[in-house]
């Protein structure tokens, strides 16, 4: 079995939002339940539709296998399979797994005692991809705007879009993102570091806990925001990294179709910078 | 009844302060009132302060108040020591490196890069006073040195920017400049400058754990939070007697994804995907310019990537451009030979003239 010393125990019935009793079982390590069977459908069929695409496509080079989405010209519509159907039904499945996963997790948390912090934290992650894939497409008018299903070619899609903006770091909400997206790996390090110096201390020195990792910051840095404190605000700000990710590219198009750098105009040209007589930046 | 609360403190028990654990040895005293804030123990310890600061420490404020010093009135000077200029264009203003001209040489006239070359010298000296104070007060407090080594993967990628890369380039000019909007301005230049940074493996890795980071995060900070109420953030106690948070935090990863970290093992990953985040990065800067010159093109040889005029076979290269792609594209199809479409017509401009 593939059960922990300590796992029998918590292995209890209950907790399923959907199905009862039905699904309420484990293969090998892994919880089965309602959403880890429709899971394991749009995972198959999603992952089959992308050997499918492969397999009709250009290439079988790994770097370089693309799965579109419809030309511009087919609008909100559905497309043949070969022009961009598959990415339609890829896309689907990748919803249908992703929420799945997502719930799955509810469902776990709950046989457990947990809170459903993992589940929220994730739905940002899934708000994000829906940005990108669905809400921006349909705002734009065509799902022509979405990013294709390839591992160079997303990223040459990521160069496109973020030249049509002209300079993407211009973009107030990219630079709050790009902010989290460090900010979370700085505060990681760091919250790491503490714990494994704690208790992985030298030679001769016992383990150490709570309050010396709590000296440690205040002599280095002034303050530290303790141990339920870091675990806050490092969920917080990896949420955040995703949030802001999906606001910086909705606005970008829906909302605002200039170059970027353009978008700092209306602080320039504030009122009050010439009316205090010295002239600012001209 | 009590409940427990994960997400914000109601209840705060302010007692007398916490002193701090003795000092010892050398050690010089510590500095700054403690103070308690009852906003930031809605979220985290209410506690701000008393300091450690230490000669390092001092050191370290000087020379970071130099560098800024010097940035900022290189700025003011920049609009003619105009305050509302000043002020209206913190964001654009910058302090440059030394033109090409000038190679490496540390001597160079101030306002021609000088005083970026001495900026960059009280930057960094700040920045490595203060690794020595991460170093030596986790020494003093008899725990290991993970967070300053972690700090040095952070300062390999800093030197990597504006010191080793320049000296193996041979030219100051290749370092990023200082300022807010113009250092976003060299990153993205940069990046098109070597044919695209996307197709640099190495920043490959690098968002790869800069992403990775943030998921960790959001995973362990969830599973922590999930769990507080049986008492989860006391996670050096959960390690060495584990109890029935670490149990459940283990279990639902396990059911979740059929594999689980420990108490401590997870925090091995987050220190190591943290790490790799600026070590890799650095790396990537490193091979730029001098092993590879353009990454599209590295990419098209070593088949990531497809060759851009099969695409768009309207495009008109530049002479010497259009002999790279030639030269990449027949070192990866040697069998094919050098592409028809690489035949460039002559520009629009120049067949009308």
């Amino acid at each position: 079995m593939s059960m922990l010393s300590f796992e029998r125990k918590y292995r209890v019935a209950g907790g399923t939002l959907v199905g009862g009793d039905l699904f309420d079982f484990w293969v090998g390590p892994f919880y089965v339940g309602f959403f880890g069977v429709t899971t394991a459908i749009f995972a198959t069929l999603g992952t089959a539709l992308i050997v499918y695409g492969a397999a009709i496509g250009d290439t079988w080079n790994i770097w370089q296998i693309d799965i579109a989405p419809p030309a511009i010209e087919y609008g909100l519509g559905l497309a043949p399979l070969r022009e961009g159907g598959l990415w339609q039904i890829i896309t689907v499945c990748a919803i249908g797994a992703f929420v799945s996963w997502a719930l799955r997790q509810v469902e776990i948390a709950r046989k457990l005692g947990m809170g459903f912090h993992i589940p929220i934290a994730f739905s940002f992650a899934i708000f994000a991809y829906l940005s990108l894939e669905v809400f921006r497409p349909i705002m734009l008018g065509a799902w022509g705007h979405a990013f294709p299903y390839g591992i160079f070619s997303h990223l040459d899609w990521v160069s496109n879009v973020g030249y049509q903006g002209l300079h993407f770091h211009y973009n107030p909400a990219h630079m709050l993102a790009v902010t989290c997206f460090f900010g979370t790996t700085l505060m990681l390090a760091m919250h790491g570091g503490v714990i494994l110096s704690a208790v992985n201390p030298p030679e001769g020195e016992e383990v150490k806990h709570g309050q010396h990792e709590n000296q440690y910051f205040r002599d280095t840095i002034v303050y530290s925001i303790g141990p339920l404190g870091i675990h806050r605000l490092g969920w917080f700000a990896a949420m955040n990294a995703g949030l802001w990710s999906a606001v910086c590219i909705l606005i970008s198009g829906p909302f605002w179709v200039g170059g970027w750098p353009y978008w700092y105009d209306w602080y320039l040209q504030l009122p009050f910078w010439n009316d205090m007589g010295l002239g600012g930046l001209g | 009844m009590a409940s427990f609360h994960s997400l914000y403190s109601q209840i705060q028990i302010h007692g007398p302060y916490d002193e701090g654990i003795p000092l010892e040895g050398n050690d010089s005293p510590r500095v700054l009132s403690p103070v308690l804030s009852r906003w930031i123990g809605k979220i985290g310890d209410p506690q701000i302060g008393p300091t450690y600061l230490g000669a390092c420490g001092i050191a370290s404020l000087i020379c970071g108040f130099i560098a800024i010093e010097i940035i900022g009135l290189n700025f003011w000077a920049s609009v003619h020591w105009n305050p509302v200029a000043f002020i209206e264009g913190m964001a654009w203003h910058r302090l440059d490196p030394p033109e090409a001209k000038w190679g490496f040489t540390p001597f160079v006239p101030l306002t021609e890069g000088g005083w970026w070359i001495w900026a960059g010298f009280f930057l960094t000296a700040s920045i490595l006073l203060w690794w020595c104070r991460m170093y030596l007060r986790a020494k003093a407090l008899g725990m290991s040195t993970h967070v300053a080594w972690a700090f040095a993967s952070a300062i390999f990628l800093y030197l990597s920017l504006g010191f080793i890369r320049p000296m193996l380039m041979g030219s100051w000019h290749e370092a990023p400049p200082f300022g807010i909007i113009p250092h976003l301005n060299w990153t993205a230049s940069f990046s098109v400058l070597y044919g695209n940074f996307y197709y640099n493996p190495f920043h490959c890795f690098s968002i790869v754990f800069l992403y990775g980071s943030v998921l960790l995060f959001a995973m362990h900070g969830g599973t922590i939070l999930a769990v507080s109420r049986f008492g989860g953030e006391r996670e050096t106690e959960e390690i060495v007697d584990r109890g029935t948070a670490a149990e459940r935090g283990a279990l639902f990863w396990r059911w979740t994804m059929g594999f689980n970290a420990t108490f401590e093992s997870v925090h091995r990953w987050a220190y190591w995907f943290a790490i790799l985040t600026t070590f890799t990065g650095a790396i990537g800067i490193l091979l730029t310019g001098t092993v590879v010159d353009n990454w599209y093109l590295w990419g098209v040889k070593w088949g990531l990537a497809p060759e851009y005029p099969a695409t768009y076979p309207d495009m008109t290269l530049p002479p010497e451009i259009a002999e790279q792609v030639r030269a990449a594209s027949s070192a990866a199809n040697p069998s094919t030979g050098p592409d028809a479409s690489l035949e460039m017509p002559p520009p629009a401009g120049e067949a009308a003239r």
